[in-house]
């Protein structure tokens, strides 16, 4: 037995270390002096200092939080009032057909939702840019905010809002003080979910960007593609250190919904989901 | 009461049919149109009779079972042990971690490992092998997408072993079943539904990463995406591109089919 999970330990391990070794070894190669991926020939932040004078990608960096803030909001408050929408449709079938609508974007690959969306800017005329990456970021975002919202308002005690209703409270009332209380941590997983997917996304954004606008993962891609530059390390290093904290961020919140409630009673499919890239 | 609630969800209806239903159409009639815009079958039956975008679609499919076997062989012993550990949670989310660093800069890191002089090669040249050509080549968009995948497979296949009431490992072994027979007849058949799930979660994608195939493989593997995105963003023909898209949601709704699930009595809560 003893035997047994010495093996299972080391097993572990290998599958960590198999996970972290590309991540390593590019926060590794970003202190490189000799400015190639491969041979370490001395220590250097050249790499960061040159990162913290890339004007252009700097401002990259920051439409791309800014795309990230806004479509994660929208999004939320788009995918709450649906979420909300959903638990009120009283016939079994429209909610089934409503959900299937739903996570038709969910499960599409997103060469699929990027070309499609591309079809649809382009027949209204939709000038490819800021917004229309805007639109697509909250268009893909909306699924899982209700998904993560729709649980927690099946959780919620409905005596609750017949209290409320005896009591006197309008309907505006009845949202504000009972079911937004009550829902608020779907909301914010919803709210997190969201904002990764956006900061993650690539091949979407990659479709409806046109020339213009970029966001990181775009710029990552068009440097990649001419080669290796360290300055990406040091951008990497810079963003798993981003990473690690919104995982602790999800961390915290995962655990206080846990003590209220355990997660595992969620769809296992919305809960792979709310990790992909 | 009602009313309010009906316009509180307007601009979520709105989205479905702007965002959901809409695009799948346009992609339905672009696919319908040719080069000039007319109405046409031309790009259906050039896709059905062309050796090219026939092999193009079954190699892509090839790829992307090849991967989906690799993710559940290395996936399916993980998730099993880490269930077994304590602070399970903890560590399931330290395994998961890297599917929050960008896809491309993970991509990226492969380049320099895989290239000539790079970390696996130095390995390679340690123990007498040699380097070997392992960049632009389909080992390396195998080893790629593999490495990207792993965790949306775990994480179902974790769950859903997670999720089996520890009493029937108990009945089990109490009934005379070894460790693994115990396995064999009650741990693995409660696990299939996690594993169906992974296998939607790392199949459906793997047919479209077009960004590896670019940058890792050197264009020596097309999968699905590539060509659609090859289509709609190189050569601008946006039919054979619509055309191709409607083949891989197709595809798309027969793995989801295969995997549905089953009778939900299987599940244990």
């Amino acid at each position: 037995m003893k035997q047994k999970q010495k093996w299972a330990t080391v097993y572990l391990v290998l599958v960590f270390i198999l996970l972290y070794t590309p991540i390593f070894y590019l926060i590794f190669y970003s202190f490189n002096e000799a400015g190639t991926m491969n041979q370490f020939s001395g220590f250097t932040l050249n790499h960061y200092s040159a990162l913290a004078e890339d004007a252009r990608l700097l401002i990259i960096a920051l439409d791309t939080v800014r795309i990230a803030l806004l479509s994660a909001l929208i999004a939320t408050v788009i995918g709450t009032a649906g979420a909300i929408g959903i638990y009120y449709t009283r016939q079994r079938r429209a909610q089934n057909v409503l959900l299937s609508l739903n996570n038709i974007l969910l499960v599409s690959p997103d060469v699929i939702i990027g070309a499609s969306f591309l079809l649809l800017f382009t027949l209204v005329g939709f000038q490819l840019g800021f917004y229309s990456v805007l639109l697509a970021h909250i268009a893909f975002s909306i699924p899982i905010v209700v998904l993560m919202v729709l649980p927690k308002l099946e959780d919620m005690n409905a005596n609750m809002i017949t209290a409320a209703r005896d009591l006197g409270a309008s309907p505006i009332q009845v949202l504000t003080s009972v079911i937004l209380p009550s829902i608020t941590p779907g909301i914010l997983a919803g709210y997190f979910m969201a904002f990764t997917f956006s900061i993650d996304d690539f091949a979407v954004t990659f479709f409806v960007t046109g020339g213009g606008f970029a966001t990181l993962s775009v710029e990552i891609y068009s440097r990649a593609r001419q080669g290796v530059s360290l300055e990406i390390n040091a951008l990497s290093t810079l963003l798993f250190l981003v990473a690690v904290s919104l995982v602790s961020g999800y961390y915290f919140i995962q655990q206080q919904q846990r003590n209220r409630k355990k997660l595992s009673q969620l769809d296992p499919t919305v809960h792979e989901k709310a990790v992909t890239p | 009461m009602t009313k309010e609630r009906k316009w509180l969800a307007v601009p979520y209806h709105l989205w479905i049919v702007l965002f959901v239903i809409v695009p799948v159409m346009l992609l339905l009639f672009q696919s319908f149109r040719g080069l000039d815009g007319s109405f046409t079958l031309v790009n259906i039956q050039t896709y059905f009779t062309s050796r090219v975008y026939l092999t193009m679609t079954l190699q892509s499919f090839f790829y992307a079972f090849l991967i989906t076997v690799l993710t559940l062989l290395i996936s399916y012993p993980a998730a099993y042990f880490l269930a077994q550990t304590r602070h399970k949670q903890f560590w399931l989310l330290v395994l998961i971690l890297p599917t929050w660093m960008n896809i491309l800069l993970k991509t990226y890191a492969f380049i320099g490992i895989l290239s000539q002089t790079g970390f696996v090669n130095q390995g390679l040249n340690f123990i007498g092998i040699g380097a070997q050509q392992l960049l632009f080549t389909p080992l390396s968009f195998l080893i790629v997408a593999t490495y990207i995948e792993v965790p949306f497979m775990l994480l179902p296949v974790f769950n859903a072993i997670d999720e089996i009431d520890g009493s029937m490992i108990k009945a089990s072994r109490d009934l005379g079943a070894g460790e693994w027979q115990t396995f064999a007849s009650v741990i693995f058949p409660l696990s299939l539904s996690g594993v169906r799930s992974g296998i939607q979660a790392v199949f459906i994608p793997s047919l479209s990463l077009f960004m590896l195939t670019r940058l890792i493989a050197g264009n020596r593997v097309i999968t699905l995406g590539t060509a659609i995105e090859q289509n709609f963003l190189v050569t601008q023909n946006w039919g054979m591109g619509s055309t191709m898209g409607i083949v891989l949601v197709l595809i798309m709704f027969g793995v989801m089919f295969l995997t549905r699930r089953r009778r939900k009595g299987v599940t244990v809560r």
